[in-house]
Parts: C-alpha cells; sequence; structure tokens
C-alpha cells in the first residue's frame, strides 16, 4: 500500500519536472545556459546511473565507460548521417563505406546494441579480472578503443581522425530528458528485479552469492553488458548533444568525471547520481565559470580569479567531499518523499524537544 | 543421499583432503569433526564445488555431481551455510532470505512463513540490513537463507563460531528441528561435544583424513575423542 503511494508519488513528482522543463523552456531563450545544463546534465545522469549499476549496485569497479560511450557515439553517428550528405563527411574517405541511413530511434538502439556486444566479448577475459586489476584492464580498453576509432585504415567507417558529424540531433531538453528518462527508469526496475538482488548479492559478498547458487560469470557480464548498452545510449545522446563526434572527446577524463558524478552523489543510489550529475553539470559550466574570468571591484584586481581557477576550486570541493561525505549525498539511500519528510520532522522534532 | 568416495583436493602443492569416504544417509544429521586444518571446510566447499576436487567422486542421490557448477549443484538440493555466515550486510533481511531462494521461481510466500515461524526474530527484523543484526541473530539468517532454496540437504559449516554458549543451544535446537521436518544435515564443528549429542553418525577428521566413525554416542564416549576434542 504504501509502496504503492510512494511509486505515485515518485510519478507525480517526474511529471512536475517534466512540466517545470517544459515551462522554463518556453520562457527562457533558447540558447541560455540552464538549458544547455539541463540537456547535458540529463545525458551525464544517464551514463552514471549506468556506471553506479556496475560500480554501486554490481561492486564491479570498472572505468571503461568513456570506451562504451564513444562506441555508442560512433554506431549513431555512422548509421544516421544522411546518404546526401556523406560525401561532404566522408570527403577524404570517398564518401564511406556505408551507403543507408536508419531513423534516429533505430540508431540511438544500436549505440546500445553495438555496445552491449563490445562489452560481451571484453568481459570474456576481463571480468575474471577483480577491483584494481579490472579498473585498470577496462581503462586501457576504452583507451585502445579510442585509438582504434582514430585509425586511418578503418577511415571509411569511422572517418580517421575527422570529425563526423551532420547526423540527426536535437534542439530541445524534452528529447534527452524523455530518452534518459526511460533508460533509467529501466535500470531501476532491473534493479529491483531479482537480478538485481543477485547484482547486489554479489557486491557484498561473492562467496555467499555463489553458494546460494547465484552463477557469477553470468550475472557479473550481464551487469556489464546492461550498463554498456546504456553507457552506449549515452553516448548517441553525447554525440547528439554536441552534434559532431571526435574520438578525442571520450578521454579517461569523461570517465573520471562520470565516476565523480557517481561517488559525489553516492555508490548505489540511482537518484544521488541523477542530482549529482545536475549539480556537476551545472556547477562546471555554469555556475562556477565566473571563477575563469578575471573579476575587477572598482579598481580592485580580485586575486586568484583567471583562467583554470575553476579547476582547482572543484578539486577543493572534491577533496570537502570525499572527507567529510564519504559517502556521497545520497550514500546507498534513494531520495523519496518519505525520506524528506523525515528529515524534517527529525529537525523540527528536535527544535520543539528544544523548546519545550 | 550423499556419498562421497576417495575425496582428494589440494591447495596448490598443499593437500588439504587426503581421499575421504563417508555416506551422508537420507534424514539424518552427520557430522564432521576435527581441529583447525583438518581439512572439514575444505570438504564442504568441494560437495558444493566451490573448489574443484582433484580425485575422487561425489555423488547426490544416485547422480554423479563431482566438479559440476555449483549453481547447478544448489539447484539440485545441496545448500551451504558457509563458515562466518556470510550474510549480505547492506541488504535487508527480506532480500538476504530471497537471494537464498535465487533458483526457484515459484512463490516463497509459504518458505518464507516456514522460515518465520522457526525464526520469528527475523520476522520482527524483516526490513533491516542484514549487517546490523547481532551475532546469533546473523546465524539465524544464514541458515533460514540456505532454507529458502528448499534444499534436500543442508550443510553447515562452523553454525557456532563465535556466539555465547546459549545462543549455541538455540542453533542446535533449531537444527534438530529443521531435521525433523524431513532435511538432511551435514554439520562441521569444532564444538565436538554439541555436535556429536546433536548427530546420528560422527567422523572425526585429521589432517585430511577420517580416523574415526561411529555413531554420536560412541564417538562421545570414545577416550581418544574424549582426550582429543572434549578436553577430558
Amino acid at each position: 500500500m504504501s509502496k504503492r503511494k510512494n511509486t505515485i508519488i515518485s510519478a507525480l513528482l517526474l511529471l512536475a519536472l517534466f512540466g517545470f522543463i517544459l515551462i522554463l523552456e518556453r520562457m527562457l531563450p533558447p540558447t541560455h545556459i540552464a538549458l544547455t545544463v539541463l540537456k547535458k546534465s540529463c545525458i551525464y545522469a544517464l551514463v552514471a546511473v549506468s556506471m553506479n549499476l556496475l560500480n554501486g549496485f554490481t561492486g564491479l569497479f570498472s572505468l571503461g565507460q568513456a570506451g562504451f560511450m564513444l562506441i555508442g557515439a560512433y554506431t549513431y553517428g555512422i548509421l544516421t548521417i544522411p546518404v546526401e550528405a556523406r560525401a561532404s563527411v566522408y570527403m577524404y574517405y570517398g564518401g564511406g563505406i556505408i551507403q543507408f541511413a536508419v531513423p534516429v530511434a533505430v540508431g540511438i538502439l544500436a549505440a546500445g546494441i553495438t555496445a552491449a556486444a563490445f562489452a560481451w566479448l571484453i568481459g570474456l577475459p576481463v571480468l575474471r579480472l577483480k577491483s584494481d586489476y579490472l579498473a585498470i584492464a577496462t581503462l586501457g580498453f576504452a583507451e585502445i578503443i579510442r585509438a582504434v576509432f582514430m585509425w586511418d585504415k578503418l577511415g571509411v567507417l569511422t572517418n580517421g581522425s575527422n570529425l563526423l558529424r551532420k547526423f540527426p540531433t536535437f534542439s530541445s531538453v524534452t528529447f534527452p530528458f524523455i530518452v534518459a528518462g526511460c533508460c533509467i527508469a529501466v535500470m531501476v526496475l532491473i534493479i529491483n528485479s531479482s537480478y538485481g538482488r543477485a547484482f547486489k548479492a554479489i557486491r557484498d559478498d561473492e562467496i555467499a552469492a555463489e553458494a546460494m547458487g547465484i552463477n557469477l560469470a553470468k550475472h557479473k557480464r550481464m551487469a556489464f553488458c546492461i550498463s554498456s548498452f546504456f553507457a552506449g545510449v549515452g553516448g548517441a545522446l553525447l554525440a547528439m548533444y554536441q552534434t559532431s563526434i571526435q574520438a578525442n572527446t571520450f578521454k579517461s577524463a569523461m570517465t573520471y568525471e562520470i565516476l565523480l558524478i557517481v561517488v559525489i552523489g553516492g555508490l548505489g543510489s540511482v537518484t544521488g547520481s541523477c542530482i549529482a550529475s545536475f549539480l556537476f553539470i551545472a556547477c562546471s559550466e555554469w555556475w562556477l565559470r565566473f571563477l575563469d574570468a578575471e573579476m575587477y571591484i572598482g579598481d580592485f584586481k580580485v586575486p586568484l580569479l583567471r583562467s583554470g581557477f575553476r579547476k582547482v576550486v572543484f578539486a577543493v570541493i572534491i577533496m570537502i567531499i570525499v572527507l567529510f561525505y564519504r559517502r556521497g549525498i545520497m550514500g546507498n539511500k534513494e531520495f523519496s518523499v518519505e525520506g524528506i519528510c523525515n528529515f524534517f520532522k527529525k529537525r523540527f522534532g528536535r527544535k520543539k524537544e528544544a523548546a519545550s | 543421499m550423499l556419498k562421497v568416495d576417495g575425496l582428494k583436493v589440494n591447495y596448490g602443492g598443499i593437500e588439504a583432503v587426503k581421499g575421504i569416504s563417508f555416506e551422508v544417509p537420507e534424514k539424518s544429521i552427520v557430522t564432521l569433526i576435527g581441529a583447525n586444518g583438518a581439512g572439514k571446510s575444505t570438504t564442504l566447499r568441494s560437495i558444493v564445488s566451490l573448489v574443484k576436487p582433484a580425485a575422487g567422486t561425489i555423488e547426490f542421490n544416485g547422480e554423479n555431481i563431482t566438479g559440476k557448477d555449483t549453481n547447478d549443484i544448489v539447484a539440485k538440493g545441496i545448500t551451504l551455510v558457509p563458515e562466518g555466515r556470510k550474510i549480505f550486510p547492506d541488504l535487508t533481511v527480506l532480500e538476504n532470505l530471497k537471494i537464498g531462494a535465487y533458483m526457484r521461481k515459484d512463490s516463497l510466500t509459504e518458505d518464507l512463513n516456514w522460515v518465520y515461524d522457526l525464526f520469528p526474530r527475523l520476522k520482527e527484523r524483516h526490513w533491516q540490513a542484514g549487517g546490523t543484526l547481532s551475532g546469533g541473530e546473523q546465524q539465524m539468517l544464514a541458515v533460514a537463507r540456505a532454507l529458502m532454496s528448499r534444499p534436500k540437504l543442508i550443510m553447515m559449516d562452523e553454525p557456532s563460531l563465535g556466539l555465547a554458549p546459549l545462543i549455541v543451544k538455540g542453533i542446535f535446537d533449531i537444527i534438530k528441528e529443521i531435521n525433523k521436518q524431513g532435511v538432511t544435515i551435514l554439520l562441521i564443528e569444532q564444538n565436538a561435544n554439541m555436535a556429536l549429542r546433536t548427530a546420528d553418525i560422527g567422523y572425526v577428521m585429521e589432517t585430511g583424513n577420517i580416523t574415526m566413525t561411529g555413531s554420536g554416542a560412541q564417538l562421545l564416549a570414545d577416550e581418544k575423542v574424549r582426550a582429543a576434542y572434549l578436553g577430558k
């Protein structure tokens, strides 16, 4: 009963958020920074939740997210560039070898499936490793895949180190919001299913999980593929957001950004990842931008403020979070109306006690 | 029901189990007792294939299960309660129990009621994270979790480890109760006194070999066993 009530309230909240974004889009000029931040944070939220599924819920410390996003982005780009535009995009490679284009939805789906297929193949050897070793191996994979996609010999497919562009993109916030929202909803359903329980059991104790009859290899591979699927979809969305694709944007720095979002939001909290991705993107693109510009108050030049200072402040914030909020904003709990009520009850309850 | 024949297990170059044979008849309580490093846990782990035996056969209900995948063996009806409980600390009690029934796809209501009847304490705390339970409660949870797979044979690795005497007695009462309800039990213990009092058949293991066999009462009365394990 109360569970159903919670679900209904969450759904209503999501609808309200969606309505708010619609209104925001009407009111603000289309180039306003808030809309850009919203678009990007939707995409990052999707990728962060997919990474959380692997790192936070299954306990597999993987750093291959940027690699799978790259695969997704390229798959989407390669498949959806309109045929008539291919000659100009692939100008150094005779128009490329693929001479057809698929609809956007198919392209996004293909992006996810290709990333998942790569994950399956890589998972065969790599998932035998544990903790740090798995992280190193997946990080290595991401770097290798980036080099492979820039390889000249594959240029007829990937356009080498040149940009892929002229594929269909989006301009409204609603598109990434809906796609990312649906994907995250699917992941939440998976996490709450018996598979999700098995993932969490593996995270808590591998030996006990195995003794309960959970097939470790199969479930780890499953988590890896699901996570990569959604990273691939996220990659496709990011390509649409950036309107062009270049392998060099998918560096390991991107993986670290996402890892940071996951850690700030809380390992094992879906809503934490979503909130943290919005905060992270808003800070790095908008709220902390002023730190990069020189500022004068009257004749007085404010010290320290100059290009690059934002990153210093960011690093300090991260250190503070790691030191004092080790479990992130949400810990491993989920955002819920009930939780907020309890939080305020505690606060006000305490005040009442103090007053009486 | 379970027949182990000539089982050998190696860790690297070390022979932990050196060719042991024993049987667990249906609906009985069988115990393996022995000191640290005798190879008791290794024996259990190799039965569910968490370690692969080097030689020998393991038969369950007439079927050879040696070296099969652990999940297949669990599906056939053997469950291990691992040493040191190994419950899932971040999952709730209820989730822990559901994981125990992971191999089953049918309804769990009946079995949940069954284990809640056996362990009323778990029902009270079904929403708590497993890691917040006391040691005794965690052991109850580990046993209850194993029961959720509706096993024919349940193997327990030192259920009394690190528990107060009174709680140990409670755990052994439950073991007897579970056995009465038709579940066969293979028990490993260092608490030889308790184990032999509960068991129908006992085996004494020393450095990888089985050195003595007898009914629980016989072993309890045996001078050598008394000297070595009961401190009398």
